[in-house]
């Protein structure tokens, strides 16, 4: 009797953002299409005029396009994360949140990867690398991977939805017919439970490798040129890491805001934000360690076009950018949360919007400073890179369609897994489960 | 077979630009404007660079014609995804316009920058549309672009010997950047054929490949005397 009551308290604060629609999300929709609106005046301006309208030039072929591309591939290594390791390693704490997290990783790879549309000079032929693949070129392996990926990722998110979408269909809401499709005859029995969690441990486990190979082979697309500290073997590694460290800080970001808007505050906790943070601390460090190996390496190698890359990350153009993403990566994260008092769930939002902020900027100094500074000397000087009104249009565009998809998807599904909450041992689920202290939860 | 290469005299260049003005002309490259070159977007197949040697007063400029040096290992070849760009048998790094899409990798991979983006449709102010060569096809925008050696004067060479039933005299062929080098700086000709100038050039010791250690292989030597070798003045990082 107290079972069930709990459960239908659960059920019933969990779906509440799916069934009712209050004027929030209509201003919010609007907003939203508004500045969407706006980026695609811009695409169409681009699309009657060339490239020209973007301030890209020679040598910066690659500008604001390509670092959203490598930032918004980046944060969808959050629903990974979150999800399928800390499913596989059996971390109670992650019931509530796995959802949100693939949920950003399947709309940020959307995002993602539609930048290669505006950033072609010919997207009408985007298709083209599918029926004329050249198997030698590192975009062709980005093509594949993210493909995969996006499809592995799709699955990932649906097949815990099931459940959940019968739930849906049951309670004979609004969309009555589409959650019935979608639940495909789900009925709760003994042997579909156990047929589900197989499919999701499978994917699990499958999801992981995928998800290293997209970021490493982004980074590759880079890496593979001969371009001045692009051209170096740290890049596979360094961007997983980026990701995932991105991928946590957009997580941080999305709960703390979801929390609020629905009422979500029982299930996205100081539990949950706390191990968040202590993940969000050890990524940092990584991702510092790696930013200080790659710069060494080039200063100690001190090879002539290299320094140029490094001296104007250092003390030159890109300076400023640099110096703000090491403090926001690394400093402001570690000043923060390595330490318990300020481990709070307001101090890691304000962590998760600096890494944020640090890790766009990290990409646009990578795609940048090295672009601008080719093998061939005489060209240094000869483009610098503004990005132009339309690149920010679109830019913001993206964010505000990132969102957009983000908050349609949450007036038609439940944000967290109710069928795995339901499951989860007490002292997770419980509402209002309190501060836990971090040692105690090491799961 | 024949592979075509490139051998260029630096110490013979005036820097007149003669050979700049002749390849835009001959292949229907456009006028960019003062506007898109201020912004870094000229396209020029040929470019000169300038190299300031010394300080005052004992102080010289060197000029390098740059053009595609239509490498051996081309990396721009290996990154296109849809292969836009391929090395033909007789050693040309060629551009498919239609099949380009337009992602700019092969700009990036090249460490020549050689290789133009059309970031807007080519225009050519009147009366200068009546220089079009129609020998050559008016690129449009979105796609990449680059040095082909003038292929199509490889090509009607080839064709007038086989007519005349003979091989490809050493010479005959030009482009027109050689054609019209008032000092004859540029050599053009078969690398393959030991006997050919061009060949003759790239093995004298006045001959230096650009950035040689990269390991991309390129057709085009430039010579320069002994005193000056190596001392490419480095430019100092910013």
């Amino acid at each position: 009797m107290e079972a069930s009551r709990r459960e239908k308290q659960i059920e019933d604060s969990l779906l509440r953002h799916v069934v009712e629609t209050g004027s929030g999300f209509y201003i919010v929709l609007v907003v939203l299409l508004a500045i969407i609106a706006v980026g695609g005046l811009a695409w169409m301006r681009q699309l009657r005029d060339g490239l020209s309208v973007a301030s890209m030039n020679q040598p910066v072929y690659w500008g604001l396009y390509i670092t959203n591309y490598i930032f918004f591939i980046g944060i969808s290594h959050a629903g990974t994360l979150i999800s399928a390791i800390l499913r596989l390693t059996g971390a109670e704490w992650r019931r509530p949140i796995t959802r949100v997290a693939e949920v950003i990783t399947v709309v940020a790879l959307i995002m993602g990867s539609s930048n290669i549309l505006w950033h072609l000079g010919r997207p009408e032929l985007a298709y083209l690398p599918m029926i004329h693949p050249q198997f030698l070129s590192p975009l062709i392996w980005d093509v594949g991977a993210i493909s995969l990926y996006i499809t592995g990722s799709i699955i990932y998110l649906y097949l815990p939805l099931i459940p959940d979408l019968a739930l849906l269909r049951d309670r004979g809401t609004r969309f009555k017919g589409l959650y019935t499709i979608l639940a495909v005859g789900w009925d709760g029995s003994e042997r579909q439970h156990a047929r589900l969690e197989k499919a999701i441990s499978f994917m699990a486990v499958a999801i992981i490798p995928v998800a290293v190979s997209v970021h490493t082979v982004v980074s590759w697309t880079l890496a593979m040129t001969l371009v001045p500290m692009w051209h170096t073997a740290i890049f596979g590694p360094y961007f997983v890491v980026g990701a995932i460290f991105s991928g946590i800080a957009a997580l941080m970001i999305a709960m703390a805001i979801l929390r609020k808007v629905f009422h979500l505050e029982e299930y996205f906790g100081p539990l949950q934000f706390n191990n968040l943070s202590l993940l969000l601390v050890t990524m940092s460090c990584l991702w510092a360690y790696f930013t200080f190996a790659e710069h060494l390496t080039a200063w100690y190698g001190h090879e002539h076009a290299e320094m140029a890359v490094l001296n104007s990350r250092l003390s030159g153009a890109f300076a400023p950018y640099f110096w703000f993403m090491i403090v926001s990566c690394f400093v402001i994260p570690m000043g923060i949360l390595a330490f318990k008092r300020t481990r709070t769930i307001t101090g890691s939002v304000i962590a998760s919007v600096f890494v944020l902020i640090g890790m766009w900027l990290e990409r646009f100094i990578i795609v940048i400073s090295s672009a601008s500074h080719p093998r061939s000397e005489q060209m240094w000087d000869a483009g610098t890179y503004t990005p132009s009104w339309v690149e920010i249009a679109m830019t913001a565009s993206e964010f505000a369609a990132f969102i957009l998809f983000y908050v349609v998807f949450a007036k038609l599904f439940p944000l967290v897994s109710i069928w795995e909450v339901k499951e989860a041992p007490p002292e997770v689920s419980e509402p209002g489960a309190g501060p836990v202290d971090a040692a105690s939860v090491q799961a | 077979m024949t592979t075509w290469g490139m051998a260029i005299d630096v110490d013979r260049c005036t820097g007149c630009e003669a050979c700049v003005v002749a390849c835009r002309g001959e292949n229907n490259v456009p006028i960019d404007g003062p506007e898109a070159t201020s912004k870094g977007r000229t396209t020029e197949w040929l470019r000169i660079e300038r190299f300031i040697e010394g300080t005052f007063p004992r102080v010289r400029m060197r000029f390098k014609p740059v053009l595609c040096v239509h490498c051996d290992n081309a990396p721009c070849v290996k990154v296109c995804p849809v292969s836009a760009t391929y090395e033909s048998e007789d050693g040309l790094n060629a551009q498919i316009h239609p099949r380009c899409i337009g992602t700019r990798a092969c700009a990036h991979a090249c460490p020549y920058t050689v290789r133009f983006f059309n970031w807007s449709e080519p225009s050519w102010e009147a009366p200068l549309e009546q220089t079009i060569n129609p020998d050559v096809a008016i690129r449009w925008k979105g796609i990449m672009e680059k040095c082909t050696f003038c292929v199509q004067r490889i090509r009607r060479g080839e064709d007038q010997a086989k007519e005349e039933a003979r091989a490809v005299r050493d010479g005959e062929i030009d482009p027109a950047c050689a054609q019209s080098c008032p000092t004859r700086a540029i050599t053009f000709g078969d690398l393959d054929d030991p006997d050919s100038q061009v060949s003759a050039l790239h093995r004298s010791a006045r001959a230096e490949l650009p950035l040689a250690d990269l390991g991309t292989g390129p057709r085009v030597a430039y010579l320069m005397e002994g005193e000056w070798r190596g001392s490419v003045p480095a430019r100092e990082a910013d």
